[in-house]
């Protein structure tokens, strides 16, 4: 191999680069982010009805979901009125029912969604809350 | 090991038969939050056909006019750009020459000829902006509303050439700043999507009439074109209405009274 020496130093270095953020990580543990749920609507609430439309695990996992289907039920089917497993009924807004209660967005959705990378093009059109910078 | 012929069909069998109790345990998982059932809400008001009619003599002052279009695009977040380039409009006012071409007589009364005509989306019972929309984000909903889903507008904007009547309006750029005073209560639109007029179906849903009819002291008059009792066909059965370009049969819902009595 001509220049053996200087490929196979090459290699070592890119390998060392290539796997430096692995190995600077290692044993480090990233905290997962928890969203605040202690907005004034929130707080306002009454313990036992202090919940989401659906169960906490439900809305985390699937609130994507969830947001969608009200965005065809609202616009294409005419529908309003949401009734929850829970029995209780809430008029399916992202804007007016959702950020009612988490009136903190950046510490509600947009601490999870940085955190997993994602960027959901909501607010381009629907008008976020005006967050208290305190 | 080799397979015969009645192996391959027993495995064959076999494997089909997994594949379809597994779709369906699969299925049957998926539906554990289907609990959940949707309405339209109490208050909705519903129709088989959403129309208007508007009794022109009826609007007479500059304010008239402006109230009415002022009412519309506050509460719905449309943005006043200043140049008719950018402009984005759902109610407007429009010449006579303009609003009923075709019609356009040599001699009508000076009135009628220079007065403005209040302009919308005719929510047309045949309506070809529908046709050409290549993502279903404009769409005929079951009452008459040609509404339309921004979510799924790419902007391609064959719908604004489909449309006979200028409805529409391309977001040429970001209208936020444009807006004076947000309606917190309804979104914007963002740039590169088409807007118009939607029969204030958000309001309908929460049974308010639409914001252009509440504020025309009884000029506009909005109802269900399929109700022989409704307000907007007694106004039709009383007095001698037209629509805008009906010979190109998209088959408007906006009627106009021109020379309206005091029944209407």
């Amino acid at each position: 191999m001509y220049n053996g020496g200087k490929i196979i130093a090459g290699l070592i270095i890119f390998i060392g680069l290539f796997t430096f953020p692995v190995f600077y990580n290692m044993g480090k543990t990233s905290t997962m982010p928890e969203a605040k749920l202690d907005t004034p609507a929130i707080k306002e609430l009454p313990e036992a009805e202090r919940k989401c439309v659906e169960s906490k695990e439900y809305m985390r996992a699937n609130h994507m979901q969830l947001l969608d289907s009200w965005r065809d039920q609202v616009i294409r089917e005419g529908n309003l009125e949401y009734e929850s497993t829970g029995g209780k009924k809430y008029i399916m807004s992202l804007q007016n029912t959702c950020m009612h209660c988490h009136s903190n967005k950046k510490e509600f959705c947009d601490k999870c969604h940085n955190y997993a990378n994602v960027k959901p093009y909501c607010w381009t059109c629907h008008i976020s809350p005006k967050e208290n910078e305190t | 090991m080799s397979v015969n012929r009645r192996k391959f069909l027993k495995i064959a069998g076999a494997s089909a038969l997994i594949g379809l109790t597994g779709t369906i345990t699969i299925e049957e998982l998926l539906k554990s939050n289907a609990e959940a059932s949707v309405t339209p809400g109490p208050d909705a008001l519903t129709a088989k056909r959403w129309g208007m009619v508007i009794d022109v003599n009826k609007i007479k002052t500059k304010e008239d006019y402006e109230k009415i279009i002022h009412a519309c695009h506050s509460i719905h977040n449309v943005p006043d750009i200043g140049n008719t380039k950018d402009e984005v409009k759902w109610i407007w006012e429009e010449e006579y020459e303009n609003t009923f071409p075709g019609v356009s007589d040599e001699f009508i009364p000076d009135g009628i000829k220079h007065k403005p005509f209040l302009a919308l989306c005719n929510h047309c019972a045949n309506p070809p902006c529908v046709r050409v929309c290549p993502t279903k984000a404009t769409f005929k909903r079951p009452d008459g509303i040609v509404a339309m889903d921004y979510h799924r507008c790419i902007g391609c904007r064959f719908c604004m050439a489909a449309c006979p009547f200028g409805a529409r309006s391309f977001n040429w750029r970001d209208p936020r700043p444009f807006i004076k005073e947000e309606n917190k209560e309804f979104p914007t639109r963002m740039k590169g999507v088409v807007e118009k007029c939607t029969f204030c179906s958000e309001r309908l849903a929460r049974g308010l009439q639409p914001a252009c009819v509440e504020k025309s002291n009884g000029a506009l008059v909005f109802g269900d074109l399929d109700n022989p009792n409704s307000d907007v066909r007694k106004a039709l059965s009383a007095n001698y209405a037209i629509r805008r370009k009906p010979e190109i049969g998209t088959a408007p819902s906006v009627y106009y009274i021109i020379g309206g009595n005091e029944h209407a």
